[in-house]
């Protein structure tokens, strides 16, 4: 498997580790051992053609799909196994999906309160208060008695931000954030992304959004067939990427 | 002349102010009736169709043919079952309570049937997003699935429970002293019709508020879409 190596530190102090990961739908094999290891406060960003596993290896971080086998861990936790309350692990892990997947019968302040109160069991103005927090660094506060329907795509998008962002997790992964909104309002959620990135956040990215990438992601990791092709800082794969398949996807989109 | 006949048998005076109070009591058991088999039946179908989202096979199969048995029989069938079959297995049951259990049985199928579509009709992500925040498939079916899925199907679930709660009047055959059971009953001592006409102004006068509370519900829950 051909994969530059670039690594700050070890795998195992590392936030989120994804370790010889195999999954198949039916006879057909998506994942094909993956190895990735994210570190505390990094951005990295996953690209690849449709088809190439990305998704599915994000999906897999929180247990949306669950492996044939390997292992994900977070801060050295075992997501999989005897005796892991996985709801517990969910807490740790924040989940951004393409399609908002917002609650359309609560509120912005609904759907960001729901799981502080029925998950980590807060009181509601402790809830409220959390909430209106997350919101505000979302930037969407004045709209917290808003419903989904009542918002635009980016509006709902940064709710959804906001949503995971609440329960304080140790990574949070972005499943195409972007691709479902209209050109115009990509720039919020990306302004938003960065701000959650400045504040520390660990990040595991799913994206097309190259331009991004090579401005704030600290590695680009390139995914094809099911396999991690080549990764590394967003200059050296943007710039001079080693593999025939990374230089073949990335001319497409540079045209 | 033929006029006069039609007044004599339908709306004679005399018979109507008689029998009035009896149909009125009547009413009160109809309502009585429908107001419980509508609690019964709609939180049955719902606890049902909640329980057959944990997807446990035996659970499931024992929905599905329960749900499908009591939607293919005539009400009227189970009515008579359990009406005249019962006492010789040495349980008598009132005939209203077989006429409750019955109808609210045949609610809750229909009410499984509907619910479940509006389970299974929510997008998977709304399950994801619930789950992945941390929250069981329990908090997940309750909090955010089962709340979007009644929405859904408030017209249908509203439709069906009317239907259901007309049936009511199928007590009649059992004795049940609701509106057409009084009814009939006066029809019979009065030798005239006036009593019936007397029942079906009765049941116009409740059902049709409601057929027309379920338009508006109807409405209401289209126009807002998802």
């Amino acid at each position: 498997m051909a994969s530059t190596y670039n690594e700050k530190g070890t795998p195992s102090s590392a936030t989120l580790s994804v370790r010889a990961l195999h999954k198949s739908f039916g006879v057909l094999p998506v994942l094909k051992g993956i190895d990735l290891h994210v570190q505390r406060s990094e951005m990295v960003f996953v690209l690849g053609p449709s088809g190439s596993g990305k998704s599915t290896m994000l999906r897999c971080c929180n247990l949306l799909e669950e492996p044939d086998s390997g292992a994900i861990l977070i801060e050295g936790d075992k997501l999989t196994g005897p005796g892991v309350d996985l709801n517990k692990m969910r807490q740790r892990i924040g989940m951004v999906f393409q399609s908002f997947n917002l609650y359309p019968h609560l509120s912005a302040l609904g759907n960001v309160t729901l799981a502080l109160r029925r998950v980590l069991k807060m009181p509601r103005e402790q809830a409220e208060s959390e909430a209106i927090a997350a919101l505000t660094k979302v930037g969407l506060s004045n709209r917290a008695g808003h419903f989904p329907s009542q918002l635009s795509g980016g509006q709902q998008q940064r709710v959804a931000i906001a949503r995971a962002l609440a329960l304080k997790p140790t990574v949070m992964l972005f499943d195409e954030p972007t691709s479902a909104l209209d050109p115009e309002l990509v720039g919020d959620v990306l302004d938003v992304m960065r701000d959650v990135k400045e504040q520390g956040m660990t990040m595991l990215v799913v994206s097309h959004e190259m331009k991004f990438a090579r401005d704030a992601a600290d590695r680009v990791v390139f995914m094809d067939g099911g396999v991690i092709v080549e990764q590394g800082p967003p200059e050296q794969i943007f710039g001079a990427p080693t593999q025939e398949r990374t230089r073949t996807f990335l001319s497409r989109f540079h045209g | 002349m033929q006029m006069d006949m039609f007044l004599d048998q339908f709306l004679n005076q005399a018979v109507l102010v008689k029998y009035t109070p009896l149909i009125l009591k009547g009413a009160g058991v109809t309502v009585l009736l429908s107001v419980l088999i509508v609690l019964t039946g709609l939180t049955l179908g719902a606890g049902l169709a909640c329980l057959r989202a944990y997807r446990i096979k035996a659970f499931s199969f024992a929905i599905v043919i329960f749900a499908d048995v009591l939607r293919a029989l005539p009400p009227l069938v189970l009515i008579l079952l359990a009406f005249f079959g019962l006492p010789n297995i040495g349980v008598v049951l009132s005939s209203f309570t077989v006429l409750f259990l019955v109808l609210s049985l045949v609610l809750a199928a229909f009410a499984e049937e509907i619910v479940w579509a509006g389970i299974t009709a929510t997008p998977k992500g709304q399950w994801e997003a619930a789950r992945s925040t941390g929250l069981t498939f329990t908090q997940a079916l309750c909090y955010v699935v089962l709340p979007q899925a009644v929405r859904m199907v408030i017209p249908p679930l509203t439709n069906r429970a009317i239907a259901i709660t007309k049936m009511t009047a199928l007590g009649m055959v059992i004795g049940v002293p609701d509106i057409l059971g009084q009814a009939t009953t006066a029809q019979s001592f009065s030798a005239n019709a006036s009593p019936l006409t007397l029942a079906a102004i009765a049941y116009v006068v409740i059902f049709l508020p409601l057929v027309i509370a379920s338009r508006w519900l109807e409405q209401r829950f289209t126009q807002k879409g998802s």
